[in-house]
């Protein structure tokens, strides 16, 4: 799989490790009245959809950034890669 | 029929002419005690147990291709007990036990070879962690041998044991591990259960669940609604896909692991060896092939095949443990679709909707567990309660904290 990364344009796949899901940017907040709950969907249930799946990866034998990937995973298509801090700053967080 | 050898002897005397089909091909019926999800090893092997042991006999399995399309025609084939945690080892041991019963057991030639499987250790603290684990097997009742550099060095002189890496300084022999022709597993279970009374429906997909006030009456399927008590989810591999339909998000990642096949050679492997430092194990099969394989490539996938840097990951695993193998050619190699957990381990357990149970999340090591796995399933269905040896393998462990996590990975399936 090549990987048209944002900043560096198309890279081996095989430079990037895998994380999981996009989900994991949305790290809940520790102080809500169902905290535990929470964090138990968030570290442990996926969707595992079939088909386009949003995931992140991270550039280690690059430039280190993170990425999230839209790709199919019946195909293992790729059809979007954006910077994860993008992603992350149009969800409202800081950083 | 029985078969037996003296069965072939009379039938090559009459032309072959007496041979039936090995199961029946029915049309659903619209209520069943219990319907199975799932025409593979455990599906089949569920039925078989749930239908001859515990005595269900309107039992349906169905199937979304034919009878064996998934898993269990595309793994390579290793049977073993080497487990270490308490939550799995008993399981496994239990069903290495019912392995080598299973061809007498189902009168069907599945091929059984124990013909052992060694873990390679390269250091003194990896001898400690093998030592480790020798003992918890042998505590369940499993058998466990240490092997030395001078032993392997007389048994397997092929192995590369001066490797500037990984020197080879002994291994964990389990003699009773070995290999199964995989398909007759499939085909012998569904004769069994078959002959029990169990209809198979091939080329029959669940389309939805039925689900009236929490509790599942049944299943949409491309062969119109089919009603039963109680719903047995068993399709590891496609376990999201097919729990999304009833609205559960599960703690398992599909991920694909690959496997190859080189051409035919002369004997020369003894047993089952895994480096597992290196992402390489390999047997050789009956025909002369080497079945070997690796890790799994590591992102989601539901695509039956992998991606290169994998595969040229497995052959530098081979080489570097292995350099004779150098001149085999690849013949084959083809990737299967793993249900892989937050753990590490599986599931067999209940859901929260009444009536709807759940067996998935064997990650690579779903062959081994396939007699196990559908006994103790069979168990949970005709019961309501666990089996002795699976009472761990329930899906809130994640949020009671009891992981069965055996390699202290975390909740980072491609880890695992």
């Amino acid at each position: 799989m090549i990987i048209n990364h944002p900043l560096l344009g198309p890279r081996d796949a095989a430079e990037f490790v895998y994380l999981g899901d996009e989900s994991l940017i949305e790290r809940p907040d520790p102080n809500a009245p169902d905290a535990a709950d929470r964090f138990y969907e968030y570290g442990y249930l996926r969707d595992n959809p079939a088909g386009e799946h949003k995931e992140l990866w991270y550039h280690e034998q690059g430039d280190r950034s993170w990425l999230v990937v839209t790709r199919n995973t019946i195909t293992h298509q790729i059809t979007h890669v954006e910077l994860a801090r993008d992603v992350a700053r149009a969800k409202g967080r800081d950083r | 029929m029985r078969y037996s050898g003296f069965k072939v002897f009379l039938e090559g005397l009459t032309g072959n002419r007496g041979w039936k089909p090995a199961w029946r091909d029915p049309e659903p019926k619209s209520d069943y005690d219990v319907i199975i999800i799932g025409g593979g090893g455990h599906g089949l092997s569920t039925a078989y147990y749930l239908s001859k042991v515990y005595g269900v006999r309107n039992v349906a399995v169905l199937e979304k291709g034919w009878l064996g399309s998934g898993n269990i025609g595309r793994n390579t084939t290793i049977i073993r007990s080497n487990y270490m945690l308490p939550g799995n080892e008993p399981f496994y041991e239990f069903s290495l036990k019912l392995w080598e019963g299973l061809e007498q057991d189902f009168n069907y030639n599945a091929m059984i070879s124990q013909r052992s499987i060694l873990n390679l250790f390269h250091s003194d603290p990896q001898r400690d962690a093998f030592v480790r684990r020798a003992n918890a097997m042998m505590l369940a009742g499993a058998d466990a041998e240490l092997a030395d550099e001078a032993q392997l060095r007389r048994e397997l002189p092929f192995l590369d044991f001066d490797n500037a890496r990984f020197p080879i300084k002994g291994g964990l022999y389990q003699r009773r591990g070995g290999t199964v022709r995989h398909d007759a597993v499939a085909w012998g279970y569904a004769r069994g259960a078959d002959a029990e009374g169990v209809d198979i429906i091939q080329n029959c997909e669940v389309t939805g669940f039925q689900i009236e006030n929490g509790i599942c009456k049944g299943v949409q399927t491309t062969k119109g609604a089919i009603n039963a008590k109680k719903i047995a989810v068993c399709v590891a591999g496609s376990s999201g896909r097919v729990m999304a339909m009833a609205g559960m998000r599960l703690p398992i990642e599909s991920h694909v692991l690959q496997a190859f096949v080189s051409e035919g050679l002369k004997p020369v492997l003894p047993g089952v060896i895994t480096f597992g430092a290196g992402h390489f194990y390999v047997s050789q099969s009956d025909k002369g092939g080497l079945v070997f394989g690796g890790d799994i490539d590591g992102y989601n996938s539901y695509a039956q095949r992998g991606n290169l840097p994998v595969v040229e990951d497995v052959a530098e695993g081979g080489m570097a443990i292995m350099p004779m193998i150098g001149r085999a050619r690849l013949l084959r190699s083809w990737g299967g679709i793993m249900d892989m957990s937050m753990d590490g381990s599986p599931f067999i357990d209940k859901t929260h909707i009444g009536g709807l149970y759940f067996n998935g999340g064997w990650c690579y090591g779903g062959f081994k567990a396939t007699p196990a796995s559908g006994y103790c399933y069979a168990h949970l269905l005709a019961k309501d309660e666990p089996h002795p040896v699976a009472t761990e393998m329930r899906l809130d462990r994640f949020k009671r904290g009891h992981l069965i996590d055996e390699k202290g990975q975390g909740n980072q399936p491609n880890l695992h």
